[in-house]
């Protein structure tokens, strides 16, 4: 997960209050985006959060019910699809039947009144890229899957948009496609310079893919930032749940000093400390959450007493490069721990042993509702 | 999708409400407009001049008075004249037991090509809608030469033996349901075919699987599960055959008439056209119902294609 | 299980029968000397003077050709309007009068055609008398009402080639800068190519074969085959009407067998190739 650098003076699209209503239902509530040049910026959620619908009005195939799109400065509003200096590539993929490869990929040429030779130029290039020359003249029920999704990436990317959007651009592709796929489209937005915005529900196409996150839940934007910031800050529980797995813990905040806070969480037995300070009211509701495999497990007990508990192992799914342990502490709470397969069989912690649990006080993010 | 886009689109708004208006107009004129005009003739007197109808709104010079003439009584003929009631009854039993037995000639032969080999089914299909595109017509008058009492079942029951003298076949209500049911078989079929060759045959096995015999498997998930199939046929076939004029006018009996017959005896023989507009309109009453759940079940499939 | 198969066969076969029976009598006595129509002649038949007296026959030709005519050009406008109609509904979105422009298209389906035979000739009439046009009934006026109830069928089968297949690929189009009008005539019109062309032969097909409506609506001099072929089977058999049957069915069995065959073979093409792709194309 290499972070890649974003250029923040170089704001590109511009999100600005917008709304989407449907009837009763508010399908994206608010929304207030800005997307650099050159970047690659995922919105990703559940279904039904509103990501599909923010995409589309980016297109033009839907009218914000309020707010704003500017796109490199220029308001969309009442801007047709035709007319945006964007391009979409559909989830189904959306190839005309009709036509081959070539002509495919022709047609947004052809809508602008570019000379012949120009398109023909154009899209040549365009499936060399994507290393389709050699398909040009097939029919799109001609083509595999992994070959449907580059004609529609080429497709989109030959009109040189100003934001290519994606919706699920990976999502009709099998696993082992999607991987290498994924380095694909990285490549190629680095070669070509576009901007993309893709739609996702998938996290870990998400972290690969994107240079930042904005994560989306009942059509709001609940946090922005880079795959890190998302994955070790989150600043929700929602967040921390949707993205990765997680512990979380309800507490009170019992001690708040600048650098560190202690943290009084029933669930526990024990006091949390944290070595990061937050800003809370005292004796605030708080969470703590604590990524499973932050978690240490051992047979003897850490040399800190700090921020350590005692549990039974009650479940062990063996997931071959990791194992995914459930320790059950003594006021009942199941904690999810992993730990890398590294040892040798024999000294792997099992079924029913007693273990001590602990975790850096870095670890730990605080969450307030 | 399209739609909302569609309705956003601004500079769109001058061509979209003249692809909607072309067709609009044009049923408005020739589908809606006609049943107005039929139900305002079936409330007025009859004319022996041209058009054969009074106006209902008249403005009379003489006593400088606007004078507006219902009449009633063509639909009060209806009722008084037992022909008319015994007529629509009539239509209605020959339509309901045609349909009847279509439903259960057609239901087996659309469950048996919806459970053959896909190679096969499409031949099969064929082979069903083929008599469907040659005319209706020309099918109907085969019959004729089937049923006459020298015609080729009778001739043949003769030649061996089976009967002594020919059997009246023509001119009855039998040939009148053999009539509408093969004329019709097609429109019972289709829907059914497509109503059962999309169901999951895993469903039976599960009912298998369950304890369910065959038979009782059938007639838990597979009948149960045709039910649109099964309405859509029969108001395929019911509607048209109760208002259906050639086949009982080819094959019918001449001592009792269908309403389609009546109908059209009263327009161009009695030349009594608000009659006839009263005896259109009370079918088209009958038959309200029916269309309605047609319509209902339509517009159904449609959303299921589209999900 | 191998007896339902067996009886499943039979039913089949039995409908079947049921169903080519009498046109296959048709067939056969068209080849019949006989006048007596369903007594075989055995010493002079198979003859073919009734097909002979067929071509004689300037009526029936005559009213062939009007029939011919009427029928095309019904199919043209049904088809025209249809396929309006059919985009309007399944892409248009909501709109004033939406469902009574659907009532009005799926109504004709069912509507007994002696109905809509009245309320077309009682309109024609009272336009005659307000406009003066149509002044009397003809070709003009069979065209006009068969448009309208063959338009119904047009209707039903582009909604549902239409409903089948996604709108992303016209809002694909549109996002490659193509105008609502080009969107239409280069990816929604091919695509639903195969729907018009069944549209117009079934709205041809069902024009051809009218007989109720075209006998309200039309006028003198302007007599369709059905309505010739109505008025002589009425009066009785008659062989030369067998003749132009077994020509008739002949037309059609030809055509729809040619475009079965057609069919059954593009697709055969097309999972071939596809099932080719897939094997090849995984880089």
């Amino acid at each position: 997960m290499a972070e890649r650098v974003v250029d923040r003076h170089n704001e590109y699209l511009r999100i600005e209050g917008v709304s989407k209503r449907f009837g009763d239902f508010v399908a994206v509530d608010n929304v207030s985006l800005s997307i650099y040049k050159g970047e690659i910026f995922c919105l990703l959620g559940g279904s039904g959060c509103g990501k599909t619908t923010l995409l589309r009005m980016l297109a033009g195939f839907e009218t914000p019910s309020s707010g704003r799109i500017l796109i490199d400065g220029q308001d969309m509003a009442g801007i047709p699809p035709y007319e945006r200096p964007v391009n979409m590539m559909f989830q189904s993929y959306a190839l005309f039947p009709h036509m081959t490869v070539m002509q495919n990929v022709a047609f947004g040429l052809e809508q602008e009144g570019i000379d012949k030779n120009d398109i023909r130029r154009r899209v040549d290039d365009m499936l060399g890229i994507v290393k389709l020359g050699d398909f040009a003249k097939r029919k799109p029920h001609q083509l595999s899957g992994g070959q449907r999704q580059r004609v529609a990436l080429a497709r989109a990317l030959v009109k040189k948009p100003k934001l290519l959007l994606l919706d699920e651009p990976l999502g009709a592709l099998d696993k082992k496609l999607r991987e290498h796929t994924q380095f694909e489209l990285i490549n190629l937005q680095e070669q070509l310079g576009v901007t993309f915005v893709v739609v996702t529900h998938d996290q870990e196409e998400a972290m690969t893919l994107a240079s930042r996150i904005g994560v989306m839940n009942k059509g709001q934007i609940v946090q922005v930032g880079t795959p890190t910031d998302i994955y070790e800050f989150p600043n929700s529980r929602f967040v921390a749940d949707f993205i990765g797995s997680v512990n979380m813990f309800e507490g009170k905040l019992i001690e708040d000093e600048p650098a560190h806070v202690r943290i009084g969480c029933p669930e526990l037995e024990t006091t949390v400390f944290v070595s990061h300070g937050i800003s809370a009211p005292p004796e605030a509701p708080v969470t703590v959450a604590i990524r499973p495999e932050k978690i240490e497990m051992s047979r003897s007990a850490p040399v800190s007493g700090e921020n350590h508990v005692t549990g039974v192992v009650k479940e062990i799914a063996y997931m071959g490069d990791m194992s995914i342990y459930l320790v059950r502490l003594s006021s009942g709470r199941l904690v999810r721990v992993t730990i890398p397969n590294v040892e040798r069989h024999d000294e792997r912690i099992v079924w029913d042993e007693t273990v001590h649990l602990s975790w850096h006080p870095s670890s730990p993010v605080v969450l307030i509702q | 999708m399209y739609r909302s886009l569609l309705s956003t689109v601004k500079n769109w708004t001058q061509p979209r409400s003249l692809v909607i208006g072309v067709p609009y107009l044009w049923l408005l004129a020739f589908f809606a407009i006609p049943f107005v005009i039929v139900l305002k003739i079936s409330f007025s007197w009859m004319q022996p001049i041209q058009p054969g109808y009074a106006p209902l709104i008249e403005w009379v010079e003489e006593t400088r008075r606007l004078v507006v003439s219902f009449n009633f009584d063509n639909y009060q003929v209806l009722l008084r004249e037992s022909l008319y009631v015994e007529t629509f009854l009539y239509s209605v039993k020959v339509a309901a037991v045609s349909t009847f037995w279509c439903l259960l000639i057609g239901y087996p032969m659309a469950y048996a090509i919806a459970r053959s080999k896909p190679s096969t089914r499409n031949l099969l299909l064929m082979l069903i809608i083929l008599p469907f595109w040659t005319s209706f017509l020309l099918r109907v008058y085969a019959w004729v030469g089937l049923l006459k009492t020298n015609g080729v079942i009778n001739n043949t029951l003769l030649a061996l033996g089976l009967i002594d003298q020919p059997l009246t076949l023509l001119y009855s209500d039998f040939a009148v349901y053999i009539g509408i049911v093969y004329s019709y078989l097609p429109f019972m079929i289709l829907p059914l075919y497509s109503n059962l060759e999309k169901h999951d045959l895993t469903l039976l096995e599960a009912a298998a699987d369950l304890g369910a015999r065959p038979v009782k498997a059938f007639m838990k998930v597979t009948l149960p599960l045709s039910m649109p199939g099964i309405v859509a046929g029969c108001l395929l076939v019911f509607i048209p055959a109760v208002g259906e004029f050639v086949i009982p006018s080819l094959l019918g009996r001449t001592d009792q008439l269908m309403i389609g017959t009546v109908l059209s005896a009263q327009f161009f023989g009695a030349r009594n056209w608000p009659v006839a507009g009263a005896v259109a309109i009370v079918l088209l009453l009958v038959l309200l119902l029916p269309i309605l759940l047609f319509q209902r079940h339509q517009r159904r499939e449609l959303e299921a294609v589209r999900r | 299980m191998r007896q339902r198969g067996w009886f499943r066969g039979a039913m089949l076969a039995l409908g079947l029968a049921f169903l080519y029976v009498p046109i296959l009598s048709m067939i056969v006595f068209s080849f019949n000397n006989s006048r007596l129509v369903t007594v075989w002649d055995r010493d002079n038949s198979p003859t073919l003077r009734w097909y002979v007296r067929l071509l004689e026959n300037d009526q029936l030709l005559g009213a062939a050709w009007i029939s011919i005519k009427v029928a095309a050009m019904s199919a043209c406008g049904a088809v025209i309007l249809g396929t309006l109609a059919g985009v309007v509904l399944t892409r248009f979105g909501p709109f004033r009068g939406r469902a009574f422009l659907s009532a009005m298209t799926t109504a004709p389906l069912v509507m007994p055609e002696i109905i809509t035979g009245i309320a077309m000739l009682l309109l024609f009439v009272a336009l005659e008398q307000a406009i003066g046009w149509p002044s009397g009934r003809g070709m003009s006026t069979i065209t006009i009402a068969h448009i309208t109830f063959a338009m119904a069928y047009v209707t039903v089968i582009v909604q549902s080639r239409l409903a089948g297949f996604d709108d992303s690929l016209e809002e694909a189009a549109l996002d490659l800068g193509a105008k609502p009008a080009t969107v239409f005539f280069r990816i929604t019109l091919p695509l639903i190519a195969p729907a018009l062309v069944s549209g117009w032969l079934l709205a041809f097909t069902l024009s051809w074969d009218d007989v109720v409506i075209a006998q309200f609506v039309s006028g003198p001099g302007s007599s369709t085959l059905p309505m010739e072929i109505f008025s002589r089977v009425r009066r009785g058999v008659s062989p030369d009407i067998n003749a132009l049957a077994t020509l008739m069915v002949l037309v059609v069995a030809v055509g729809v067998v040619l475009s079965t065959l057609y069919m059954r073979r593009e697709e055969q093409r097309r999972s071939r190739e596809e099932r080719m792709a897939h094997n090849d194309g995984n880089p």
